[in-house]
């Protein structure tokens, strides 16, 4: 791969990586506590199996985007890693897309199941998480991109493409 | 004379030559994956169940009031709905592309279309199915520490449709990301003139 292209595809690689740290620890740190009639309830991230799942799943692709920054001087898994970088966008978008479903729960409620918003009470939280929510969007967009780019860039000729 | 008889083959062995795959293999997989699809979004798409409950009791009359839950309460289940609607149309556009347009093509790139497509539905897909099944989760065990209540055990009906859709689409999303496979791999076979095994 010429130098140029090395560089884009690392930059976006730091992008993707800063912007799947931040979800991670904006996520992770978000708790409220909020007293309703003399009884305190908290509001953490771990109570909704969705946003565990959110976490885990930016942790997989952080860990893989670092692994590949530290790789990224050998090429001879270009292939692998091409392959890895398309699992990696569906992963991403899954992950937003399970936990924006279920944060408009919390901030819109869903009047037909009875199901209040939370983010009257625990303001402080429901922002927390929409800040993570940015972030793995973000996150899931550079990825995408950097999907095209790698096929452009790895695999040009076999599209037609001249590289 | 005898130089020729030395090159002439065995008469036992013959050159055969390597023939492309038949493509039955991809047709079938699509026809499941659109099965497969298709009947998500349809059984997601009709689920509605009405219900009356009693609410309270005035002296000795109850008063009852009609719920009902159809699919489109939920932003993810409409989200649901028309992304594995897009991956049925995508599965009968190459369904048809496959048997009817094998001689369609734009600037050679058909096969490498094909693939882009492919990867595109299947993220598609993934972003839908996984977007419907936290709801559903919700929807069947509640979040006690948010009070909201879980509704399965009043409309069952529903919840049962619901699951049977959302099984069917993670079956489907399985099947797409066979079918992505095997579209990369005839793409990468028919450029033979470039080095596969070599550096980028």
């Amino acid at each position: 791969m010429t130098m140029t292209k090395r560089i884009i595809t690392n930059l976006l690689r730091l992008i993707a990586l800063g912007a799947t740290v931040a979800a991670i620890v904006v996520m992770v740190t978000s708790h409220q506590s909020a007293e309703v009639f003399n009884l305190t309830f908290t509001a953490k991230f771990s109570n909704e199996p969705v946003f565990k799942y959110f976490v885990v799943a930016e942790a997989i692709a952080c860990g893989y985007t670092l692994v590949v920054l530290i790789l990224s001087s050998r090429s001879l898994l270009w292939r692998l890693i091409v392959i890895l970088d398309a699992v990696m966008t569906a992963v991403l978008t899954s992950s937003i897309s399970a936990a924006l479903a279920i944060a408009r729960v919390g901030k819109k409620g869903n009047s037909h199941a009875g199901w209040l918003p939370i983010c009257g009470q625990v303001p402080k939280f429901c922002d927390h998480v929409t800040g993570a929510l940015v972030c793995g969007f973000v996150a899931a967009i550079v990825y995408a991109l950097l999907l095209v780019f790698s096929l452009y860039s790895a695999l040009g000729p076999v599209f037609g493409v001249k590289p | 004379m005898a130089p020729e008889n030395n090159a002439k083959p065995e008469p036992g062995l013959k050159m055969v030559p390597v023939t492309k795959p038949k493509g039955w293999v991809v047709l079938v997989l699509r026809l499941l994956a659109l099965a497969a699809t298709a009947s998500a979004t349809i059984v997601m798409g009709l689920n509605k169940e009405t219900k009356t409950f009693v609410v309270a009791t005035v002296g000795t009359t109850p008063i009852k009031a009609t719920f009902s839950a159809k699919f489109q309460h939920t932003p993810a289940f409409v989200f649901f709905v028309i992304a594995n609607g897009l991956v049925s149309f995508h599965n009968v556009v190459m369904i048809a592309v496959n048997l009817f347009g094998k001689k369609l093509d734009y600037k050679g790139l058909r096969l490498a279309m094909i693939a882009i497509f492919d990867l595109l539905n299947t993220v598609l897909v993934s972003a839908g199915v996984n977007g419907a099944v936290y709801m559903a989760e919700l929807g069947k065990y509640g979040n006690s520490h948010a009070r909201w209540n879980k509704i399965c055990d009043r409309f069952k009906t529903f919840c049962d449709h619901g699951g049977g859709a959302i099984i069917a689409s993670f079956i489907g999303l399985a099947l797409m990301i066979v079918i992505s496979i095997i579209s990369i791999v005839k793409l990468a076979k028919s450029k033979s003139n470039t080095p596969l095994l070599g550096e980028p």
